[in-house]
């Protein structure tokens, strides 16, 4: 089994990676050895099983909203690659 | 090297001086790390002057932490204000850490003295820190061989008396299966144990932030002052922390231990499980009672998280877009273009394998397939648990099918390298706590460690046992000699 040209060309473009011709190759071979691995979960029937999406069963964790000191601004502006005065600067977003 | 416990009792006593022990420390990465290559950075002055901060601290009669003047190295995925921080990344190149992870404060709040980051696979994707971007890590025990992964860097620092107490993350075995394959101790507590705030995120229904130390004392020793409800990690459990030190010494006796069968059958490499099974039969010998008990869905664990860490990392890592940090495309076209360009050059191929099959999973049309499948296969691994622990204490298990590995070993094949997490992924799934404890040498002379499994913090009873089977361990010895 082995995942499409067109299928990793169409995966890669929702994941936002730019992948060279040989990557679209290996990964098309590679992704469909681990989904062929994978399709073993359909031989069992979880018709009335429920989904576990967190094992502490926790759930509405509220905070108080009170005004409390954040993150050093100079510390996240001395990381931007590209800026301009304090400001991140970015490519055009409308064309 | 002396254990953490043994520097933390000096330092009180007024016997050796917390500058002393961050000496040794340096002294020790300075002669050794070369060949080991564990460490991505020291902070050799900062430690120092913490050090002297500690010792006149105790000269004024202050009190001091429970970790005072330990020397303790931290993973290169867990944030300290100011340091570069990678997660072992090209695409996190020069960013500098803009706040302090909790464990972190944690730790320098009871004395401890962050000495430096260590290598591990990139965003702690792998099981032998070859997906390193930066370097490769060796195993002390024989540089030929890998030191596991993903906190390959941490074990391998641990093991060779770097430092007493190294931190590691476990997403699938990230602590276990390196701290087996180096031979020390390695602890993934329960999930929700310790807060994650600072953690670069990878699976957020899995990670969980662990220690590496020599023995079972200084694990207990590192979570007792890792562990805790963090206001800044919402997913932090809020379960009262026990003392972890004072019951450790309690012994076996009357302990019912569960071997499932699914982890002594195939695949499992038969010096391994020779040094697993004597060791249990050593337990056994401590009055212990041994249970032969089934988890039946072992064998689609690995199936499993590799659809849910996946789909959860393929959406973490979105975040890195080379727009506010690293070293982002300087010649694309336009934004999406940009994002496209930093993230393929900026990945490396695990890391890229990752998010594209937990894209696919995700996808429209394939998430009740995959994603929602994996999730209800997890419901029935989980109640495997809940049925064991209706009858058993402790789960036992080997950490690893086998021994270290060979650089280059499993690095074309992708399900080869996964299958070594085999026995540790189930306990992420299930969000209950694991520890790899050392059980002994192949005849090769590599290191073989076996798991502890409990229910959800149930860290206490992990600790009893491996204390006892250290204890045992070393008696034998001394009858040998």
């Amino acid at each position: 089994m082995s995942v499409s040209e067109k299928d990793v060309r169409h995966i890669a473009k929702l994941a936002r990676l730019a992948l060279t011709d040989e990557e679209i190759k290996l990964y098309g071979g590679q992704l469909g050895a681990i989904l062929e691995y994978i399709e073993q979960l359909n031989s069992l029937d979880t018709a009335s099983v429920p989904p576990t999406a967190h094992t502490l069963g926790m759930e509405n964790v509220l905070r108080s909203d009170e005004p409390r000191p954040c993150v050093k601004r100079e510390a996240i502006i001395a990381n931007f690659p590209q800026r301009e005065f304090d400001l991140l600067k970015v490519k055009k977003v409308i064309e | 090297m002396k254990t953490a416990f043994e520097i933390a009792t000096a330092v009180k006593n007024g016997k050796q001086s917390a500058e002393a022990a961050v000496k040794e420390s340096l002294s020790a990465i300075a002669g050794k790390d070369a060949k080991t290559g564990a460490f991505l950075e020291v902070y050799a002055e900062e430690a120092l002057s913490r050090a002297r901060e500690i010792d006149a601290k105790a000269k004024a009669g202050k009190p001091l932490g429970k970790l005072a003047g330990v020397p303790v190295a931290t993973k290169d995925n867990i944030l300290l204000e100011g340091h570069e921080f990678n997660c072992a990344s090209k695409i996190l190149s020069g960013y500098k850490a803009v706040y302090t992870a909790t464990v972190l404060n944690k730790l320098q709040s009871e004395d401890a003295i962050i000495i430096g980051r260590t290598n591990m696979d990139e965003f702690a994707m792998g099981s032998s820190c070859e997906n390193s971007a930066i370097k490769p890590t060796r195993n002390p025990a024989n540089t030929d061989y890998v030191p596991g992964g993903s906190s390959g860097g941490s074990a391998a620092a641990v093991a060779a008396g770097m430092v007493p107490i190294a931190l590691g993350s476990d997403t699938g075995g990230s602590i276990r299966q390196p701290a087996s394959f180096c031979g020390v101790t390695g602890l993934k507590p329960t999930y929700g144990r310790v807060s994650r705030y600072g953690l670069v995120a990878f699976a957020s229904s899995l990670d969980q932030i662990g220690p590496f130390a020599s023995d079972a004392r200084d694990c207990a020793l590192a979570l007792s002052a890792l562990a805790g409800h963090d206001a800044q990690d919402s997913t932090s459990a809020t379960e009262a922390v026990p003392d972890y030190l004072s019951g450790i010494k309690g012994g076996v006796k009357g302990m019912k231990i569960g071997l499932p069968k699914e982890c002594f059958g195939e695949g499992l490499e038969a010096e391994t499980g020779s040094l697993v099974q004597a060791a249990a039969k050593k337990l056994q010998a401590l009055g212990a009672e041994l249970v032969d008990i089934s988890l039946p869905h072992t064998k689609y664990a690995v199936a499993v998280y590799y659809i849910l860490a996946s789909s959860e990392a393929s959406s973490n890592l979105a975040r890195f877009d080379g727009m506010r940090y690293g070293p982002g495309a300087k010649d694309a076209a336009g934004l999406t273009e940009a994002f496209e360009k930093a993230r393929g050059a900026g990945f490396g191929p695990e890391v890229k394998r990752r998010i594209m099959l937990g894209t696919y999973a995700l996808s429209s049309g394939y998430y009740d397939a995959y994603y929602a499948k994996a999730q209800k296969v997890r419901t029935l691994i989980k109640r495997d648990f809940d049925d064991a622990f209706k009858t058993v204490d402790l789960i036992l298990t080997p950490t690893s099918p086998t021994p270290a590995f060979k650089f280059g070993e499993k690095m074309s094949d992708p399900l080869a390298m996964y299958l070594s997490d085999i026995y540790t992924i189930p306990c992420n799934l299930a969000g209950i706590t694991g520890m790899s404890v050392p059980c002994g040498r192949t005849a090769a002379g590599l290191p073989v460690g076996l798991q502890l499994q409990s229910r959800a913090f149930g860290e206490p009873a992990l600790f009893k046992a491996a204390f006892a089977l250290e204890k045992a361990g070393a008696l034998m010895e001394a009858d040998a000699r």
